[in-house]
């Protein structure tokens, strides 16, 4: 099964997409839909480009050559204006939270209500309370980032990126470094975050097995390529060598072990020369 | 041989053209997007406080001893001549025109220039800068500008307290310990000092040292590679530089302002 329901019903969209630092090539050919109200989540070896990809779908980056567009507009043609009210209907998760360290956890959740809303302050407070309440740390609004755990840390970071009730939140491995509980939490609270805001999202990890239970659909990148796609079960029932090394944490297999280099005796012989 | 020496001396020109370029692009960044920093003005008081008012005490106690030392050598030098009344000229000058910018400047930079690259790079490590941008906010309009403005501000502020305290603490040791008479000291100070080519130009070159070592301190800050020797090595050359920015551009000024002027 792939991803093609009516062209309105995605949000984001790649066709052909390549980019390169300089001359390093680092993604070619990358077709992608995400569909609205959808989990998507992209995987892959480290290395693979997944995270580089996340920041051309943020606008952070633009292609080489290809099309990407968010609800109908092409970001690279944005001018930096344009590309800024584009982000206000996004949200970004990033690896360890990328909390601000002078702010406490209210104020961190609040900063982006703060920038881009003229609310008064009584309702800015209760907006950060209930997305605090949504992600279960209502309790540590005082609390200032280093005083939080890494998985709260996170939590933190959720709830300041749902702040504005995007239309696509992005997530930088959400799990990375994460206790299997807090893992589990984290999963969940992705899952309902992107269902009760009618949000669709797009989640770069290497976890399959959290992944395999909360996402509608899986992308794996392999050396900048897109070298499997399909649902969970697609993915579990899957023969494609690569799936089944990566789903298996098979040590070898299409993902080689050794990173390209000499022949091995001859760099042995090289030493004893 | 040669060519290994040429094709590295060639390597580190472009590369210093390239930061030039860069730093050149990066203020008119700042200068335009500064709008933030003064329709939110409360942002950049902030800054005034944690470059400026905490920097209060090493200005004010640096230039008190540097008062006593003025006034101990001048004193040395000019009672030689029978002139020791003219200690308040000789301290009051050096420091309005030269010692306060000058030095009030080097020690800007340690202290406050340092603080600002530190900070700006361990946000930029910890892509506090990248989650801003992701969140539709201009991290220069929002974090480099007010800190910028922040310094421009703080740094005349410091030099003509620094500039106070040389002169209390030359007058310290040289009316109260040595004797000098009270009267000549202040007499002579307020009859020699002009306001214009004195006072105006030294807060010209405060004005113009604010602004250099701000704009190192958040060039190096935003510019610096995002890992800890990254940041180490960015607060390294915005001590450096700016002390050598400073010294350069002392020379420059000194040499418009005073000419034929004594």
């Amino acid at each position: 099964m792939s991803l093609s329901p009516p062209a309105e019903d995605i949000l984001v969209d790649l066709k052909n997409v390549d980019f390169a630092y300089d001359t390093r090539p680092i993604l070619s050919g990358i077709n992608l839909r995400i569909p609205r109200g959808k989990l998507v989540a992209i995987m892959g070896g480290s290395g693979c480009g997944k995270t580089t990809l996340l920041r051309l779908i943020g606008g952070q980056l633009k292609p080489t050559a290809g099309h990407l567009t968010v609800d109908g507009q092409e970001l690279a043609r944005l001018s930096r204006r344009e590309m800024y009210a584009a982000r206000r209907r996004m949200g970004m998760l990033f690896q360890f939270g990328a909390l601000f360290t002078d702010l406490n956890v209210f104020d961190n959740v609040a900063f982006p209500l703060r920038e881009h809303t003229d609310l008064p302050p009584d309702m800015i407070r209760d907006l950060v309370m209930t997305k605090l309440h949504a992600v279960g740390l209502r309790g540590a609004w005082k609390l200032m980032p280093a005083e939080l755990s890494g998985g709260m840390a996170r939590r933190v970071a959720l709830a300041r990126a749902v702040a504005l009730d995007p239309m696509l939140i992005m997530y930088d491995e959400p799990f990375a470094g994460l206790d299997p509980i807090s893992l589990a939490v984290v999963g969940q609270l992705i899952r309902r975050l992107n269902d009760a805001l009618g949000a669709s999202s797009i989640m770069v990890t290497h976890d399959v097995h959290e992944s395999l239970e909360i996402v509608d659909y899986l992308y794996f990148l392999s050396a900048g390529k897109v070298v499997a796609e399909g649902t969970p079960d697609e993915i579990r029932a899957s023969t494609d060598p690569f799936v089944h090394q990566f789903v298996n944490a098979e040590i070898d297999g299409p993902l080689p072990f050794h990173f390209p280099g000499d022949d091995y005796r001859t760099t042995l012989m090289e030493t004893h020369a | 041989m040669i060519a290994r020496v040429l094709r590295s001396m060639g390597a580190r020109t472009l590369d210093g053209l390239w930061r030039l370029g860069f730093a050149s692009r990066f203020f008119v960044a700042v200068l335009m997007r500064s709008g933030t920093a003064f329709s939110r003005f409360s942002l950049t008081i902030r800054e005034v406080f944690s470059t400026g008012v905490l920097s209060l005490i090493i200005i004010m106690v640096s230039g008190f001893f540097v008062g006593l030392v003025l006034g101990l050598q001048g004193y040395e030098t000019l009672q030689r001549y029978g002139s020791s009344e003219a200690l308040g000229i000789l301290v009051a000058l050096s420091l309005v025109r030269e010692l306060g910018p000058v030095v009030a400047g080097l020690l800007f930079a340690s202290r406050a220039g340092s603080a600002l690259t530190a900070e700006i790079g361990l946000m930029k490590t910890t892509e506090q800068l990248k989650a801003m941008d992701m969140m539709a906010v201009d991290p220069i309009a929002r974090v480099v500008a007010p800190r910028f403005w922040g310094g421009v501000i703080s740094m005349p502020l410091l030099a003509a307290l620094f500039s106070m305290m040389g002169v209390f603490g030359a007058w310290f040791i040289g009316v109260v310990f040595i004797g000098v008479d009270d009267g000549a000291f202040w007499s002579q100070m307020q009859a020699s000092v002009d306001f214009r080519y004195d006072i105006v130009n030294g807060i010209i070159k405060s004005v113009v040292f604010g602004f250099a070592v701000s704009l190192i301190a958040v060039f190096e800050g935003y510019d610096s590679a995002p890992t800890a020797e990254g940041v180490s090595r960015a607060i390294t050359r915005t001590v450096v530089n700016s002390a050598l920015t400073i010294l350069a551009l002392d020379f420059v000024l000194t040499s418009f302002m005073f000419r034929g002027n004594g």
